[in-house]
């Protein structure tokens, strides 16, 4: 059946939504949606085709959005999305997951709730609060933000989640009890000879391979990462990439050993793509080796960057590849990174990109 | 005017004015920018708009609870607080702090 392909982008202001047929060639544009709202992660439920908008506004706090008409129309709440009387309040949501018809929503500062009516109602999952560590998170340069939400396909009690800057934490009863899952990641911000804690560590995003639960890939601050033990240990990939700093991670929908990444120049060189040159960097091997992706790329005068969220795969054969610069510009590849076009550009800052698939 | 409860305050609410910020009021379709309700403080204005719009409580109110740092409710040319005692008549401000870029 013919198929169109929606690509969802969060940003400063609003949602977007480019829209195209399967060939992926010729793409509208529809938004800005969320009342402009900052959104920091948009997605969709494949099953049911709603779209969820997770983010936070000055004035009025965190919400999540919900679309049941493929962006039409919108409704929002943040009803129990909140801590107790006292606490810190809640700022924004920063990510979100749906797995038999429950939603997820990691929020700032960090903890996790879920929702069982499309986001109409929230309920505090609190163990992460409870964790020992908890009072000595720090935060990362965006905030203490949960921004990586990783389900297991199959097990309801298992959820990942990456914390800026506590670390990975692994939770197998649905989220009363965590653990930390850090061992083999660096925090070289951390006094010399203590640059591998239990906890601390700045994940910028933790992805899962498909198909392959227990492989987990982390784009962190200090250095790329891969398990194959469901994060209770991880080595290196970086060999062979520019920098071992960067934002995103976006898995294959398929092949469990391809891994699509933007590595930016370092952090404290201004944080764009390195010489100014733009390149998605992709293994085929589980991090052994990486190749550069620039065709149709911007090669001079690119400083820009991609933010944690804002770089995502389609289910399509072959896959499409898409991410969104901290200036506003959409790119896109239909076969699988090879080539590169611009499908949007003069958006707001873009902080999520994600796709949908649903028959034309 | 962040006074005292004044005698007989479990006399029944009274109406006051409260005047709503458009960035507010397009959140919640048909919500209007001024309408009057039934209210003895900030907290019960804040409650009968919420019953009347359910989850606007949530975007003028944070969960301290305290009205929103960039949210600023006047009362008669004085900022208010959740526990403000309004009076008959009182001409309630709802609006929107500069924030932003």
């Amino acid at each position: 059946m013919a198929s169109k392909v929606l690509v969802l982008v969060g940003t400063k202001k609003g949602t977007f939504i480019a829209e195209s047929d399967a060939a992926r060639r010729n793409w509208a544009l529809r938004g800005p949606f969320c009342e402009t709202w900052p959104i920091n992660h948009v997605m969709a439920d494949p099953s049911s085709g709603i779209i969820y908008a997770g983010g936070g506004n000055e004035w009025f706090g965190p919400a999540v959005w919900n679309s049941e008409d493929l962006g039409a129309t919108w409704t929002h709440s943040s009803e129990g999305l909140a801590y107790e009387a006292g606490a810190e309040p809640i700022k924004a949501v920063w990510s979100l997951a749906e797995r038999d018809g429950v939603l997820y929503a990691g929020v700032q500062p960090a903890g996790l709730f879920r929702s069982e009516d499309k986001g109409k109602t929230w309920q505090h999952l609190d163990g992460l609060q409870k964790h020992p560590s908890r009072p000595h998170w720090n935060a990362g340069g965006a905030g203490l933000i949960l921004h990586s939400l990783v389900l297991h396909p199959e097990d309801k009690g298992q959820i990942w989640v990456g914390i800026s800057a506590a670390g990975v934490f692994h939770t197998a009863d649905g989220g009363q009890t965590w653990e930390p899952r850090n061992k083999g990641t660096r925090a070289d911000f951390f006094p010399e000879g203590q640059n591998y804690p239990e906890f601390g560590q700045c994940v910028h995003c933790l992805v899962m391979a498909p198909g392959e639960p227990d492989t987990l890939y982390q784009q962190n601050h200090c250095g790329m990462y891969r398990s194959s033990d469901g994060g209770r240990s991880w080595q290196s990939i970086e060999s062979g990439l520019p920098s071992s700093f960067g934002f995103p991670a976006a898995t294959h929908p398929r092949d469990p050993s391809t891994l699509y990444l933007v590595p930016l120049n370092g952090d404290s060189a201004g944080r764009y793509v390195p010489d100014a040159k733009a390149a998605v960097w992709r293994t085929r091997d589980g991090g052994s080796t990486w190749q550069d992706l620039r065709a149709g790329l911007p090669q001079e005068n690119a400083f820009f960057g991609v933010l944690r969220q804002a770089m995502a795969t389609d289910r399509m054969e072959p896959a499409g590849v898409y991410f969104g610069s901290g200036g506003g510009t959409l790119f896109a590849s239909a076969d699988e990174g090879e080539n590169w076009r611009t499908i949007a550009e003069h958006l707001p800052a873009i902080s999520s990109v994600e796709t949908l698939v649903v028959d034309a | 005017m962040d006074g005292l409860a004044p005698p007989g305050h479990n006399r029944p609410p009274r109406t006051v004015l409260v005047r709503l910020p458009g960035v507010l009021v397009d959140l919640f379709p048909g919500a209007p920018r001024r309408l009057e309700v039934q209210a003895s403080s900030v907290k019960e204005m804040v409650d009968a708009l919420d019953s009347f719009w359910p989850g606007m409580r949530d975007r003028i109110c944070d969960s301290t609870p305290a009205v929103r740092r960039h949210i600023n409710i006047f009362i008669d040319g004085e900022r208010a607080r959740l526990e403000t005692r309004l009076s008959p008549g009182s001409e309630v401000f709802v609006l929107t702090a500069i924030s932003g870029g």
